[in-house]
């Protein structure tokens, strides 16, 4: 084989790679929207909204469809964890920064790397046999929003803390030899200079980490007590739309089946809106 | 002077503030990680490691359930890395910027990276057990893996082969050689230490994984004849063990030790040989 | 202009890089197995125009030549010509060493078996004898399977050229070959190129005028102008040196710009 018909072959075997990789979103967003076609189509949109309760059947006529619930469940949980984790994670990327001795430094970010390595499950577990009970003695049953929100806040700490991390690391050091030579103290750099100059990276975080604590599914499923309903209060146990599909989807027949997939969807269609917020946030980066 | 004073007691507020999320943090993992030792470490033995589960898992081993696991990985990683190793090639190596088909692969691929893990097990459900009628099976959670940790493993060996100067690439030109030779014999050994970093945290990914195999390759705990049986991952094991089956928990903090014993290998040695080789930082965010 | 027959010549050739000009209408002929330096100051494209000749711009994003370019009388930009035997025909070294992170005898055998050599002995021989060529024969004999990256600059920068050597090519384009070089090695370089005069056509830039008298018949100087690069005088290196025509190349071969 000559040298250029080797160099067509080899691009076109490239190509077909890369389109491959590239198709499987959307093989996913179709076969999700082939699944669910039968319970838009039994049921409509507007019932997974307004049907009294979540009592799904194999027969959309004979249940009722109500995901918002699960809506909420979803939405406060991961409220909850973002507020809590986002926090933690940009003191613990000033503290990587700013406020550590170089040789700890090096370990605390070794360790936060280490915590994004462990598995949901895992910290479902510990969740389950150390959380949970802690929790229900102070108000039963445990299981609950507020455990949910603690582990995921766990669960999602890694990921805003490396990416503020990387954020800060981004910050000129001009502007810190400036703010140093104007006699700002530590503080006064960080919140006057260093944040807002990282500011577009912090938002990219804070997406990419609101898009985990809704796409996470077991932590949340194994501490929350999966009860479909609108929590009330934080230690009222609740029910994400990612756990009722872990759930449900074992037993789930004909329409019932259809209608996880319908929340799969919605879930999908959330990740899809996060990303290109990122992307949109992550281009204003790069014009300044 | 009164300002003066203010801005020093903010400046002393905030230094106790940061040194104290940075404790929080130690804290709760050193916490999470201390139960586990505490109520696991004890039940780890030889027989633990290599035995069959027994009474739903209450006692037993979890040799079976290794063995699962690591034909799923297998499947994985022999799909994945092919796939990966081309699609990262083409973006690095053979799509100039602003390349439709790069533009377009790219931005698909960051989908793919942020798409939860149970909708990737209602995929996998749907696409390989039903449509492709390959059942619950340990082929069909490999497959669905396959799917999930592509972008980990495209980013990293992408990263692998910008970091080869373009000297090389010149260098092999001006000799007469054809790009598929200076790929295979300058540029892809030049990249391997990308490759490898992204295999690594690839199967991290794909050994963490749970919600996506629920309904992909299934709960069976006996020993699978071959790949179109079911199979239980270890981390499937764990949340078997402690929502289904009561006093599970001593046996599913076992396995919990286990898996984190062998994540912590496996993600601590990818990002060792990434700071070595490419001088870099990684991370799964 | 010279009486040997012009084995490089360009016409009208241009090069943008994007939305950038690099080099305007260069008319340059290298004449047969003569050593033509290439002289100008830094950024005036003779980088640039070096890549043109082997059509190295291919690789590079954004390049569009326009012009023309024969090799030994052959249109290289005719669709249709065969790259790998264009490179081939003309060997390139570059400013840095760039041996490729293979062992000494691969980055010598890789490129002859890509271009279908592949029996042992008649590879050993010609990897021998190139090796000879560059006077690292004796230095390295011992040690072939050693990483060619271990070797020091000189010797690697040798490697380079002993390496293209060994592909049996008409015509060597070097660019600032001793310029990474410590003057030592610098100076064993310099003297390989001499002794290479007649066997091979030779475009080499250099930075270093002294340089190129001693070693180049011929010599051209390039110059930035507000489009880009342009050729301002080419000729024999005494009258360049000596008795430039133009103001520019006065100014420059004395020092005063550039
Ligand atoms: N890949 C490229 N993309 C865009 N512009 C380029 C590129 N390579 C070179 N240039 C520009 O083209 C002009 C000529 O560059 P070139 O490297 O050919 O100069 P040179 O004469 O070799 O300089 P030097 O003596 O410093 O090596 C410069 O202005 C340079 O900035
Ligand atoms: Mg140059």
């Amino acid at each position: 084989m000559s040298h250029s018909t080797k160099d067509a072959l080899l691009a076109w075997v490239l190509r077909a790679c890369a389109v491959a990789a590239g198709l499987i979103v959307v093989l996913i967003v179709v076969f999700l929207c082939l699944e669910a076609a039968p319970a838009l189509r039994n049921a409509g949109w507007a019932r997974f909204f307004t049907d009294p309760s979540w009592h799904p059947n194999r027969r959309a006529a004979d249940g009722t469809f109500n995901l918002t619930p699960m809506l909420w469940g979803t939405f406060f949980a991961m409220t909850g964890a973002v507020l809590v984790a986002t926090p933690l994670g940009v003191l613990s990327a000033a503290f990587l920064h700013f406020y550590a001795p170089k040789g700890l430094a090096v370990y605390y970010r070794r360790l936060i790397e280490l915590l994004a390595g462990i598995p949901s499950v895992v910290y479902g577990f510990w969740g389950l046999v150390t959380l949970v009970p802690l929790i229900n003695r102070v108000h039963p049953p445990g299981a609950s929003l507020l455990a949910g929100i603690a582990i995921l806040s766990i669960m999602i700490l890694p990921t805003i803390a490396l990416m503020a991390d990387a954020a800060l690391a981004n910050v000129p050091r001009a502007y810190l030899h400036g703010a140093a030579a104007l006699g700002l103290s530590r503080w006064g750099t960080l919140r006057g200079v260093v944040l807002p100059a990282a500011r577009s990276g912090l938002f990219t975080g804070v997406i990419l980490e609101t898009g985990r604590a809704i796409g996470e599914t077991m932590a949340i499923l194994m501490v929350c007590g999966n009860v479909v309903q609108t929590p009330r209060s934080l230690f009222d146990p609740i029910r994400t739309l990612t756990a009722n599909i872990a759930l449900e989807m074992a037993y789930a027949m004909g329409d019932h089946r259809s209608a996880l997939f319908v929340s799969g969807l919605m879930l999908m269609g959330q990740i899809v809106l996060l990303v290109a917020a990122a992307e949109y946030i992550g281009r204003g980066r790069v014009h300044g | 002077m009164a300002d003066a004073r203010a801005a020093r007691a903010a400046d002393a507020a905030a230094a106790a503030l940061v040194w104290s999320s940075a404790v929080l943090v130690t804290g709760v993992f050193a916490w999470v990680l201390f139960d586990l030792v505490r109520l696991g470490a004890g039940q780890i033995d030889w027989a633990f490691l290599t035995g069959e589960p027994e009474d739903f898992g209450r006692g037993g081993g979890i040799g079976t359930i290794l063995v699962s696991t690591g034909l799923i990985l297998g499947v994985c990683m022999a799909v994945a890395a092919p796939l990966g190793l081309g699609t990262a090639v083409l973006l690095a190596e053979f799509t100039p910027d602003g390349s439709l088909l790069g533009l377009l692969v790219r931005r698909s691929l960051d989908v793919l990276a942020g798409v939860p893990s149970i909708v990737f097990g209602l995929f996998g459900n749907a696409f390989f057990c039903v449509y492709l009628g390959m059942g619950f099976s340990i082929l069909s959670g490999g497959l669905t893996s396959a799917c999930m940790v592509l972008p980990i493993l495209i980013r990293s060996t992408e990263e692998g082969f910008r970091s080869v100067p373009d000297e090389y690439r010149m260098g092999a030109a001006a000799l007469g050689m054809s790009r598929a030779a200076a790929l295979r014999h300058i540029l892809l050994p030049a990249a391997s230490p990308g490759l490898v970093v992204g295999l690594t945290l690839g199967i991290g990914r794909a050994l963490a994984e749970t919600a996506a195999l629920i309904f992909t390759s299934g709960y069976v705990a006996r020993m699978p004849e071959s790949l179109f049986d079911s199979g239980r991952a270890l981390s499937l094991h764990i949340y078997d063990l402690s929502m289904n089956v009561s006093g599970g928990d001593p046996r599913a903090c076992a396995t919990a030790l286990v898996l984190v014993a062998l994540l912590l290998a496996i993600n601590g040695s990818a990002s060792w040989m990434a700071e070595r080789w490419l001088h870099r930082k990684v991370s799964e965010a | 202009m010279s009486d040997a027959p012009a084995y490089l010549k360009t016409e009208a050739l241009s090069l943008r890089y994007g939305g950038k000009q690099a080099l305007e209408e260069i008319a340059l002929e290298v004449p047969r197995g003569e050593i033509t330096a290439l002289i100008g100051p830094s950024g005036c494209g003779k980088t640039s125009l070096l890549s043109c000749l082997n059509r190295l711009t291919d690789l590079v994003p954004g390049a569009r030549v326009t012009g023309r370019v024969w090799v030994g009388g052959k249109d290289i930009f005719a669709p249709g010509t065969d790259l790998p035997a264009l490179r081939r025909r003309i060997g390139m070294i570059f400013q840095r060493p760039n041996p490729f992170p293979l062992s000494i005898r691969r980055n010598l055998e890789l490129p002859l078996r890509e271009h279908g050599i592949a029996e042992r002995a008649r590879l050993d021989e010609t990897v021998e004898k190139a090796l000879r060529d560059v006077g690292l024969w004796d230095e390295v004999k011992d040690r072939l399977h050693a990483p060619a990256l271990r070797l020091s600059g000189g010797q690697q920068q040798r490697l380079c050229l002993a390496r293209a050597l060994a592909l049996e090519p008409e015509a060597l384009l070097m660019d600032e070959p001793c310029s990474a070089l410590d003057p030592l090695a610098g100076g064993v370089v310099e003297d390989l190129i001499a002794s290479l005069r007649g066997r091979y056509t030779i475009l080499i830039v250099t930075h270093n005028l002294a340089q190129a008298r001693r070693i180049a018949g011929r010599a051209a100087l390039l110059w930035w102008k507000e489009h880009g690069g342009r050729l301002i005088e080419e000729g024999p290196t005494r009258q360049i040196f000596e008795a430039p025509r133009d103001e520019l190349t006065a100014a420059y071969v004395q020092g005063r710009r550039g």
